[in-house]
């Protein structure tokens, strides 16, 4: 029987099995940041340990850091210790950081795919549940907690049970005005918040091959939303097309190998997978979120569902979600008043999302009372946007643009949402209070970001 | 961390609330420590506090009637951030048991990492778990590791539960994964010689 993309990787990644447990697991790529790391540094310092492989550990300060003056000093600081433990234990323990203000610093997930730190047929693992975005290359990304980064520190292994694997084909050509962002919140409203967990997804269909390697990301970033240990997307000509000559590819002869291994890494046609889900991508419109997880999503012109929970936690559940976020079930959220919009993260923070809100905000004026933040993913990305002159017409239609980092998709630097305040946004988790105590998040996608950014209101974009 | 887990016999804190997401277990504003301790006085703040930082007195860790060192949750407790923190709060807390019918991976993970043991139970048992704790706060619930059994003392009901052969000797004999990775270093370098790396 054929093999699966995730089987060729895992397979050829496990250094032991423990009988009837885990598999020791190695790690070709660790990405750390401030937040989830300076325990696992303790860990190692009470240990007496060095990193094992510290060229295979890349940092980069990305949760904390505020949006604008990056180059003064933070203000908050318990934040400013938080980064500046993280350039501690790099320097200390001989790792590459990129640090504040460095050409390379930016959210952890943008600047590992755009530096080709991260490549096909890699195992990645990093202290945050989104590094499944690195999926989107064909290599086998998953978040893992603190204990485990010590582990990959002093071992570059990890221990991990072997997860089930699932296949979700889309077919069908995308509507108008539908992007990879929806597509995900769509996969995640069919399959619950929990619907993929114990499973490594991976993506497939017309309308992912269609899809750009940002596209990709995107849908891999969300695969943790319905549960997923991971996603992942079979390497091909877009993916070798979209690493080449970036900065820590491989070169030369050696690209011409890696290459040739990375062909060999696509699911046998005879494959088989413990789940297969098949959606059509006729069925995907624009999408936004009503609720307090990113399952609780509808299309823009549906109503949001009444509560049907099975039992009684499920409905308290689902009417505390409607309470908390203000909506009523049986109406549509076209028209709801919108306080702040942010396009940013590590699910909607690269180029094609500015050049996209740009495309759709030129030649006209941003509402005024909604507080915009748009925020590149990184500081390569800023400069893309620069180059390209974008930030100009943004400009012109009354838009900032801020410097890079997580800023409010989670509420640990000064991008905050007022309490009560509602926000649609870009990112990925609408959970109570994750953009600020209080605050209520509409997850959605670029141009729905951009229409409510323009009225001040939840708009269809395709009205625009 | 210097735990073990063997058999527990406490009474229950109950929060039957599905989704529970770490968000909610340790929002990320409390996540710039960078120790591992302290974490418990923050765990389920916004559930706990107001704003003002009162106690929200309906919320079940503020009710004195519950008590325990297991805590019941509704479907998928964990979901959301990889936060280790989460499993911090949790065993800084008190809990060293959390009961659910299903639990998100990565915080399941950390639970094992931090000698909180994960107890999946059917939807059935778990709602007959609430029933009898809110019934009867001083109910006894007891959690068998070695023998992987769970039993609610007031009805004597009893169900198993799974746990991965490795992890359960690691729980009992006070393990954890690191030394084992360390003893296998040989392993990994021989690894290294024949794999693929770029």
């Amino acid at each position: 029987m054929g093999k699966t993309l995730f089987d060729k990787i895992w397979d050829a990644h496990a250094v032991n099995v423990i009988d009837g447990g885990p598999t020791q697991l190695y790690i070709d790529r660790h990405y750390c940041h401030e937040v989830t790391s300076p325990q696992a540094f303790d860990g190692l310092r009470r240990r007496g340990l060095r990193v094992f492989r510290p060229e295979r550990t890349v940092c980069s300060p990305d949760h904390n850091i505020p949006t604008h003056d990056q180059d003064k000093p933070i203000a908050d600081p318990v934040s400013r210790n938080q980064v500046d433990t993280l350039n501690n234990n790099a320097a200390e323990f001989g790792l590459d950081i990129f640090g504040i203000g460095h050409p390379r610093n930016g959210i952890i997930h943008v600047i590992g795919p755009e530096n080709a730190l991260t490549l096909p047929g890699y195992t990645i693992v990093c202290g945050d549940s989104h590094t499944s975005t690195h999926g989107a290359f064909g290599a086998v990304a998953f978040g893992i907690g603190t204990s485990e980064v010590e582990m990959v520190l002093a071992s570059q292994c990890i221990l991990q049970p072997k997860p089930k694997s699932m296949r979700i084909t889309i077919n069908g050509t995308l509507r108008q005005g539908v992007t990879a962002k929806d597509v995900a919140l769509y996969i995640i409203a069919k399959m619950t918040t929990s619907g993929a967990t114990g499973y490594f997804v991976e993506y497939a269909g017309d309308v992912v091959r269609d899809m750009s390697m940002e596209e990709r990301m995107t849908l891999c970033n969300l695969s943790i939303e319905m549960g997923a240990r991971g996603g992942m997307v079979a390497p091909d000509e877009t993916t070798f097309a979209y690493l080449k000559g970036r900065d820590f590819a491989p070169s030369g002869d050696s690209w011409d190998e890696a290459v040739a291994y990375w062909r060999t890494l696509p699911s046998d046609e005879d494959a088989r997978f413990d789940a297969e889900i098949h959606f059509d991508a006729a069925d995907i419109e624009p999408r936004v979120t009503f609720g307090t997880n990113p399952g609780m999503g509808i299309g823009i012109s549906e109503p949001v569902p009444p509560n049907c929970g099975e039992n009684e936690a499920e409905r308290a559940g689902y009417s505390r979600a409607l309470k908390y976020m203000g909506f009523e079930e049986g109406r549509t959220l076209e028209g709801v008043r919108v306080d702040y919009v942010f396009v940013g993260s590590c699910t909607n923070g690269r180029f094609e999302d500015f050049r996209l809100f740009a495309e759709l905000v030129k030649g006209r004026r941003k509402a005024p009372g909604v507080i915009v933040w748009l925020v590149p993913g990184s500081r390569k990305v800023m400069a893309q946007i620069r180059q390209a002159g974008i930030d100009k017409t943004l400009a012109e239609a009354g838009f900032e643009l801020r410097e890079p980092g997580c800023s409010a998709c989670l509420a640990m630097n000064d991008d905050k949402v007022a309490p009560g305040k509602l926000c649609v946004s870009t990112s990925n988790r609408n959970f109570e209070g994750r953009q600020g105590p209080g605050s209520r998040t509409v997850l959605a996608g670029v141009p729905m970001a951009a229409a409510a950014a323009l009225t001040g209101y939840i708009t269809d974009p395709r009205k625009l | 961390m210097d735990d073990k887990i063997t058999i527990i016999t406490s009474t229950a804190v109950p929060l039957p609330v599905e989704n529970v997401d770490t968000d909610q277990i340790i929002p990320a504003r409390f996540l710039k420590a960078t120790s591992r301790e302290g974490f418990g006085d923050n765990l389920f703040r916004d559930w706990r506090f107001d704003k003002e930082g009162r106690k929200i007195e309906s919320f079940v860790l503020n009710d004195p009637r519950y008590s325990g060192s297991i805590l019941i949750a509704g479907k998928n407790f964990g979901s959301g951030s990889s936060r280790e923190h989460a499993a911090w709060a949790i065993h800084d807390y008190g809990f060293r048991v959390v009961v659910s019918s299903f639990f998100a991976d990565i915080h399941k993970n950390n639970e094992l990492n931090n000698f909180v043991l994960p107890v999946v139970v059917s939807e059935e048992f778990l709602s007959e778990l609430f029933d009898t704790v809110f019934a009867n706060p001083e109910a006894k619930i007891c959690v068998d590791l070695p023998a992987q059994t769970i039993t609610n003392l007031s009805t004597g009901h009893s169900e198993m539960f799974d746990i991965n052969p490795y992890k359960k000797h690691c729980l009992i004999n006070g393990l954890d994964d690191i030394s084992y990775l360390l003893s296998r270093k040989d392993d990994t370098e021989a690894y290294e010689r024949t794999a693929r790396l770029w």
